[in-house]
């Protein structure tokens, strides 16, 4: 049997001590209080900080529980501040690809647009922000059912038939949601249009969880080879990406 | 790999962004700098402390591209406007804190001029009456407040410089050979400028007192100034701008009437006007849009919001509504409208285009309705409202009325505020593909100068639309919304007691 770790175990100790405390602390509070070493107590205090779930006052120094607590359930960020974060690296995105990107976030059983680039040809094209795709027939679905808390079981999902190339039965959605958690990125070849396909990889944050996936979409001989995976160069700018806006927000933080 | 890099020194943080020759961001690193406020009013940079910044997010951004300085064809430098440092030419130390733009310690200075009969004169030669808003009475300040700098500013033993020259400055080897340069449009923010011959002008620098010794050369946006030679040793620095108009570059605002609108800490709108200085009955600043070598300068027209991004943030950290600045969009969806209350905010006044500086801001429509979900939509609608405004006085200037307008900056990651502000003006709002408008014009400026690009309609090429938001509110509700907002801004007037 595994033995326990002893700083989280420290870590849920801070943790109790703040909720308890009538008001913000100090390391050397927290220090004498849980009777451990100041550098020892800084340290988990400051990786608490970094994951949110302890804030520092900005004039006094001193430290409380953290917003992030409030919002275990919520899935790891605000969507907008995603969006606003992913800006740049999305806007990278369509310019190497020439593709549509879209960010997308779980909500209630579907993806939610939460951002859209718009494929850079000059082209008429509208702002879906804020519309919903089902989770099975979508790339960016398909990543967050593969590794988003919070998804449920592929057995609860309707798995409706949009074309003949849908997963519309439990046993091949089963292992396409297999296969992704082994690729670490997902192909649509036309499974919710017929002639659209995409690629979508998924959005980290500390520790490696999943807040969201980038994914680019366009016409199916843009996006895949004659062999029906994903042409030179877009797979990996669309994973390129997605690393891009999880280190950035954990930069910014 | 051959990228250009762009050094954006702003407000709050300098940053370094690279840029391929498609106008694509290729990496990214910035460090914030501190603000202090050591008088309500006053608002100071340590000049010192941003140049060892640039020192390292230039190196910074290389790095995480995976590039190498032999890899940067040309630095261009886009910086915060009217931000004022004087410094030693022997030691490269400033003299005292750079006082920035959001400083509003010259009005006494300003006053005086008004007093002395020389609005006439300032707005005739440099297209600006006299603000506190401009870099000329900051210097002024600083000449007097620092003991013994008028003399020593005489024998061009210190030297003045907005944030670009400074940078420069220091690039070219500081008190080792140093370059003293300023760009049209810095100086066009000055109030020293002749803004049609682009030189110093001896009256306005008597007026104020000002020795020539000190002040840079002018130049024009592209041309390359000097090599570097240190941080990024042996690049060229191919050029300079003030924030926004590298925006309206960055934005490729090339021809009459293309204009941009930034949204940052302030927002501004710029119209490119062509050949013409503006003189604007409405409330607008005439200003040098760019200067090209051996080509006559392009004009525009300027319309500046004092405070949209930092609403937001007082939002964060003054009311503690949100936890980050994009969280105010989650927060307004909570609701479908502003259950009736409008912000107007009137800090440090109104600018553009109503410039009332005895107003203070105001929260109008308070109900026991009213959640913080209406507070977000009302903070948001203010800077749509704000625009608005400026857009009418900009059509009602150029007669033609805008039919669309190009947007960047960080608050169009806003697609709530982006569709109101399409709303509320009733035309087209779109955002490019690159919405870092501000440090993508400073990099072409620097690529045109060394050839990286070769022209403007090149340049034109690059320019891609990342987003559309169409209007989609009825005329009936529009004219209801702008009375409202029109009444509660009439509330603000003359709070200040003199």
């Amino acid at each position: 049997m595994p033995g326990s770790i002893q700083s989280i175990e420290r870590a849920a100790a801070v943790l109790h001590l703040l909720g308890a405390s009538s008001g913000p602390m100090s390391i050397g509070e927290i220090a004498v209080a849980l009777g451990l070493a100041k550098p020892t107590t800084h340290g988990i205090v400051k990786t608490l900080r970094r994951v949110g779930f302890v804030t520092q006052d900005r004039t006094s120094g001193r430290y409380a529980l953290g917003r992030e607590l409030d919002q275990l359930g919520s899935g790891g960020i605000d969507p907008h501040e995603l969006r606003s974060r992913a800006m740049n690296w999305t806007d990278r995105l369509a310019a190497r690809t020439g593709l549509t990107v879209h960010v997308g976030v779980l909500d209630a059983a579907t993806v939610r647009l939460v951002h859209h680039v718009f494929r850079p040809d000059g082209t008429a094209q509208r702002l879906r922000t804020g519309e919903r795709q089902p989770l099975h027939a979508t790339a960016l679905g398909k990543v967050l059912l593969a590794f988003a808390p919070g998804a449920g079981p592929l057995t609860a999902l309707a798995l409706d038939g949009y074309t003949t190339r849908t997963h519309a039965d439990l046993g091949s959605m089963t292992d396409e949601i297999d296969a992704v958690r082994r690729q670490g990125h997902s192909v649509d070849v036309g499974e919710h249009e017929p002639d659209v396909a995409g690629v979508a990889a998924p959005v980290r944050r500390l520790g490696g969880l999943t807040v969201g996936a980038v994914g680019v979409l366009g016409r199916r001989d843009q996006v895949l080879s004659t062999s029906g995976t994903p042409r030179r160069g877009v797979l990996e700018h669309t994973v390129a990406a997605a690393r891009a806006v999880s280190v950035h927000l954990e930069e910014a933080r | 790999m051959s990228v250009v890099a762009a050094i954006d020194q702003g407000t709050t943080s300098t940053r370094c962004l690279l840029f391929d020759h498609a106008g694509a961001m290729v990496s990214v690193a910035q460090h914030e700098h501190r603000q202090h406020f050591p008088m309500p009013g006053w608002v100071e940079h340590d000049a010192a402390e941003i140049w060892r910044n640039t020192a390292r997010v230039v190196p910074e951004a290389l790095r995480s591209a995976g590039l190498t300085t032999s890899d940067v064809a040309a630095i261009g430098i886009a910086n915060q406007r009217e931000t004022t440092v004087v410094w030693e030419r022997r030691t490269g130390r400033p003299v005292a804190p750079a006082i920035t733009w959001q400083d509003t310690r010259t009005s006494d200075i300003v006053e005086q001029m008004h007093r002395h009969g020389l609005d006439d004169l300032f707005r005739d030669v440099c297209g600006l009456a006299p603000g506190g808003y401009f870099a000329g009475p900051r210097l002024r300040w600083l000449l007097d407040r620092v003991p013994g700098l008028q003399a020593r500013a005489a024998t061009g033993e210190v030297l003045f410089g907005t944030m670009e020259s400074w940078l420069v400055w220091n690039l070219t080897g500081g008190p080792h050979g140093g370059v003293h340069v300023s760009d049209v449009t810095n100086a066009s923010r000055t109030m020293l400028m002749d803004i049609r011959s682009l030189q110093w002008d001896q009256r306005l620098l008597d007026a104020l007192d000002i020795p020539l010794a000190m002040l840079p050369e002018i130049r024009p946006n592209a041309q390359v100034y000097g090599n570097c030679s240190t941080v990024a040793p042996g690049v060229a620095i191919g050029g300079a701008f003030g924030d926004q108009q590298a925006a309206l570059f960055g934005q490729v605002c090339f021809a009459a009437g293309d204009a941009k609108c930034t949204y940052g800490t302030g927002a501004f709108l710029l119209m490119n006007t062509g050949s013409q200085v503006s003189q604007s009955t409405h409330g607008l600043l005439p200003t040098v849009a760019y200067a090209l070598e051996g080509e006559a300068p392009v004009y525009a027209t300027e319309g500046s919001i004092a405070m949209t991004g930092s609403l937001v943030q007082w939002f964060r950290d003054g009311l503690e509504m949100i936890g980050s600045a994009p969280e105010i969009e989650t927060l307004a969806l909570r609701v479908t409208d502003n259950g009736g209350c409008y912000i107007v905010p009137a800090f440090s006044g109104l600018y553009a285009p109503r410039w009332q500086s005895d107003a203070r801001g105001v929260i109008v429509g308070l109900t026991s309705y009213v959640t913080k979900g209406h507070l977000a939509r009302a903070v948001l609608e203010a800077t749509g409202w704000q625009t608005r405004e400026v857009v009418d006085a900009i059509n009602a200037d150029s007669g033609v009325a805008l039919h669309r307008l190009k947007v960047d900056g960080g608050m169009t990651a806003n697609h709530l505020l982006m569709q109101f502000v399409a709303d509320v003006l009733d035309v087209p709002v779109e955002r490019p593909l690159v919405s870092e408008s501000v440090s993508l014009g400073a990099a072409y400026a620097a690529g045109l100068a060394v050839g990286y690009w070769s022209d403007l309609q090149g340049l034109r090429g690059n320019w891609h639309r990342a987003a559309v938001w169409e209007p989609a509110m009825s005329q009936a509700h529009r004219r209801r919304e702008q009375e409202n907002w029109n009444r509660a801004v009439e509330r603000t007037y003359q709070w200040v007691r003199h």
